[in-house]
């Protein structure tokens, strides 16, 4: 089967006072109908991973790749609006906060609407019925009621998965997560994280889940790519990040405290065992 | 040249000066790469300039009157030509520049502290300190400046001073909300809370750690508002509450051009071109200074 | 001898009541752990000792002392807090030097050059970075310098609100393992507060959870590392931390 999503070299550079620097450098993946996880912690690129894919580097940042197709389209050479017409429609992102994600003079309801009927034309009465049953989906009860909320008036929860069936009710192909949950508490993160999951396999699409949390990424996702520094030093599946040989992922995973802890100390990582410059 | 420039962007300064001149040469070195800032930069020290060496630059005496040389165009001897009085107009306009420069730096040095002050309090306070200081505040902005100016300067009597005074009256109150909108973000900031849990006094958390944090938005505020400033003052001055004669003041030289202007164009452009370039200068300079320091995107870069 | 007590301590943010009867007590060198989801009031209760929150009533003893409702000096010199967010918790117009020679300006203390060197080679900041402005350290660097800040003046007791929440992981492991060094070394006392069990399970002997602005349940940290929690919610949140850990 085609890939949904291939990308060769890609490298993001953004120049500074002292020169260019690499953000990402020389990354290449392929994602199938997948739930692909990236992990890595802050200035490892991953954020700008994702959002090169849809092509949401702001200037003076530079993307530069051998290949990033999406669905056979080469999204290099795509303009703005042709890209606008993907977004949404095509691949969408969920963010990290809700609060600054959402418009906060529109209600609920005509953010959702609005999501759905820039990309298509539909009837009134059917945007209503898909709005409430994308709601209820993502576990809204009383979808009524929330339509008619703006955002101020909900939980931070309950925003992010208004954001997630904002997201989804296009029925995008790819669904891009950038630290979807870690803006909630840890209770509603299981929930948030469970909706996303099941819409995803539900309805087959792919997923780049990019997160620093490795043990959420790993009850999440199929695969998983660990980044630092721009490059990409691991790639596995899930259930071998525990056997993972780059030094990195090592210490990352040794790192984390444990719920039964007995450590006195917790072991800190060196980079220089692997930093190049 | 190039040990001064690594001292100053040295990633790990050894004193407190040495830190202080890095960030100020980091903030220029920003200035610098906006070319508008550069353009106002660099007639705001040109205005300076020509207000310091005055005497040499003009090349008449801005007050003797030559009533033989009446309304002369201008010319290789009288660069901007001569008015009704047959005063050279380009030594006028330069010693202008020094009345302006002193009415711009008086009204910031009375205006801009008063208003930072009254809204640090304000903000910072709050409850009735602050419904009774921004009270007037508000009394204050709710009248037309010039129109403020103009019923202080009646009353107060015409005269370059008065003007100074007047204007400073008008424009405090846009400082001190801006000082108070700043006041309000900062209070409640963690950093804020963590000087109160040392032990520091309401006076020392404003004057050391809040007042610092408004003063580069007041900066900002101020370069812009010295536009209105400047025009203002010549307003005052064009409508004879001003500077009062023979004194070389812009808008007092425009009105006096004014009869004369539609055969004799230069006796009220010149001083015309003067403000408006002093003017866009301010403007630029101001624009540039607001994406160098604004503390809420500047440093993080 | 107890290092916190609270009784009956009930919080309020204008007419909300946030807490309810919350009573505490933390021995002296203890470290203790409140532990919640967001609007469970466990902040909160770090502020009113703080003396940041200033509407409550009940009581509350600073090594056996009752506190007043603001922040007073000799307080300072006892009690002091760590804050979540590095990048907030820092004057960014000030340098390194001047955040942390503050404490010792307000109080008067002198041999401030000497002191400042001596407190940051205690967290682990080297000489280099006295001089530098915030901006122009990293999360952790900065989370350091907030540490070094709230050990200028010597306390006895030491308040946390989610230090390590903001940072990656392995920085949260050099600041976790910074913080129980220093607990050692200067005999702290540390008021944790955190969402993260694993976390609490390394640094602290006891925990209370809160819910809903009331303690629920306070137990020893073998017990939560045994799975003994007794409440159904507290045990909620257990295997909550359990499933995602690998």
């Amino acid at each position: 089967m085609k890939p949904l999503l291939e990308i060769e070299n890609l490298r993001i550079t953004f120049p500074t006072a002292r020169g260019d620097i690499d953000v990402v450098r020389g990354i290449s993946f392929t994602l199938g109908r997948e739930r692909l996880g990236i992990v890595g912690e802050s200035g490892s690129g991953k954020s700008m991973t994702g959002r090169s894919i849809l092509k949401l580097v702001r200037a003076p940042g530079r993307v530069t790749a051998d290949k990033l197709a999406f669905d056979g389209i080469d999204l290099r050479t795509r303009s703005e609006r042709e890209m606008r017409a993907i977004r949404g429609a095509r691949i969408s992102m969920v963010m990290q906060d809700p609060k600054f994600s959402l418009n906060p003079v529109m209600t609920i309801g005509e953010q959702i609407a609005e999501a759905l009927l820039t990309h298509k034309r539909l009837p009134r009465r059917e945007v209503n019925d898909r709005m409430h049953a994308m709601l209820e989906s993502v576990r809204i009860t009383d979808p009524e009621r929330v339509a008619r909320l703006h955002p101020h008036e909900v939980s931070g929860g309950m925003g992010q998965r208004v954001m997630i069936a904002m997201m989804l009710i296009p029925e995008p192909d790819l669904l891009i997560a950038d630290e979807p949950t870690s803006a909630l508490d840890v209770s509603v993160q299981a929930q948030v994280l469970d909706i996303i999951d099941e819409l995803v396999r539900r309805k087959g699409m792919g997923l780049i889940f990019i997160s620093h949390d490795l043990n959420l990424v790993s009850s999440y996702c199929d695969r998983i790519l660990v980044m630092n520094a721009g490059e990409v030093v691991e790639e596995c599946t899930a259930g071998e990040l525990m056997k993972a040989t780059h030094p990195y992922t090592r210490g990352l995973i040794a790192s984390i405290p444990r719920l039964d802890e007995t450590r006195d100390e917790l072991p800190v990582l060196d980079r220089s065992a692997w930093a190049k410059a | 040249m190039a040990t001064l420039r690594d001292w100053l962007i040295d990633d790990s300064p050894a004193s407190p000066m040495q830190a202080r001149l890095g960030r100020l040469y980091r903030i220029l070195g920003a200035l610098m790469h906006n070319p508008l800032a550069v353009v106002g930069a660099i007639i705001i020290v040109a205005l300076i300039l020509a207000a310091l060496f005055a005497p040499w630059l003009a090349t008449h005496d801005p007050l003797r009157q030559a009533l033989a040389e009446r309304l002369l165009p201008p010319s290789a001897a009288h660069w901007m030509g001569t008015d009704e009085l047959g005063r050279d107009i380009w030594s006028r306009v330069v010693y202008g520049a020094r009345i302006t420069l002193v009415i711009v730096a008086l009204v910031a040095v009375l205006a801009a502290p008063a208003g930072l002050i009254i809204g640090v309090v304000s903000g910072y306070c709050g409850g009735w300190v602050d419904r009774v200081l921004m009270g007037i505040t508000d009394i204050f902005l709710s009248l037309p400046k010039l129109i403020l100016a103009l019923a202080f300067v009646a009353a107060l009597g015409p005269g370059i001073e008065n003007a100074i005074i007047a204007i400073a009256i008008t424009s405090w109150p846009g400082y001190a909300r801006v000082a108070r909108a700043e006041t309000l973000t900062f209070k409640n900031s963690e950093f804020i809370a963590a000087v109160r849990l040392l032990g520091a006094s309401s006076l020392r958390v404003n004057l050391g750690h809040v007042l610092p944090l408004c003063t580069s938005s007041m900066i900002i505020r101020v370069t812009l508002d010295m536009a209105g400033i400047i025009l203002t003052a010549a307003g005052l001055g064009f409508i004879g509450l001003g500077a009062q004669p023979p004194l070389p003041e812009w808008g007092a030289m425009i009105s006096r051009g004014r009869s004369f202007i539609l055969d004799q164009w230069w006796v009220a452009t010149m001083p015309g071109f003067a403000i408006i370039l002093v003017s866009l200068g301010f403007c630029f300079l101001g624009d540039g200074l607001r994406d160098v320091l604004d503390p809420k995107s500047g440093e993080q870069r | 001898m107890t290092a916190l007590s609270l009784k009956d301590l009930d919080i309020s943010y204008g007419d909300t009541q946030i807490t309810h009867k919350v009573s505490l007590d933390i021995a002296e060198g203890e470290s203790f752990a409140l532990v919640g989801e967001s609007g469970s009031g466990k902040s909160t209760v770090l502020k009113a000792i703080a003396g940041l929150a200033s509407q409550w009533t009940g009581e509350i003893l600073v090594l056996g002392k009752p506190r007043s409702h603001g922040v007073d000096r000799d307080f300072s010199r006892v009690c002091q807090m760590v804050f979540q967010d590095p990048y907030g918790s820092l004057h960014p117009r000030k340098t390194v030097d001047a955040t942390l020679g503050e404490a010792l300006t307000i109080h008067g203390i002198g041999d401030r050059s000497t002191r400042v060197e001596e407190v940051m080679a205690s967290v682990g900041l080297d000489r280099k970075f006295r001089f530098r402005f915030p901006h122009q350290l990293s999360g952790g660097q900065r989370q350091r310098v907030a540490i070094a800040r709230a050990l200028m003046l010597k306390p006895k007791i030491l308040l946390l609100d989610e230090p390590t929440s903001a940072l990656d992981v392995s920085v949260q492991a050099e600041i976790l393992n910074l913080l129980k060094r220093l607990r050692r070394e200067q005999n702290l006392t540390f008021l944790l507060v955190t969402h993260n069990l694993p976390v609490v399970s390394f640094l602290c002997d006891r925990l209370a959870v809160m819910r809903q602005g009331r303690i629920i349940e306070v137990a020893s940290v073998d017990e939560l590392k045994h799975g003994d929690l007794r409440e159904p919610y507290s045990r909620e949140l257990m295997q909550i931390s359990a499933a995602h850990a690998t």
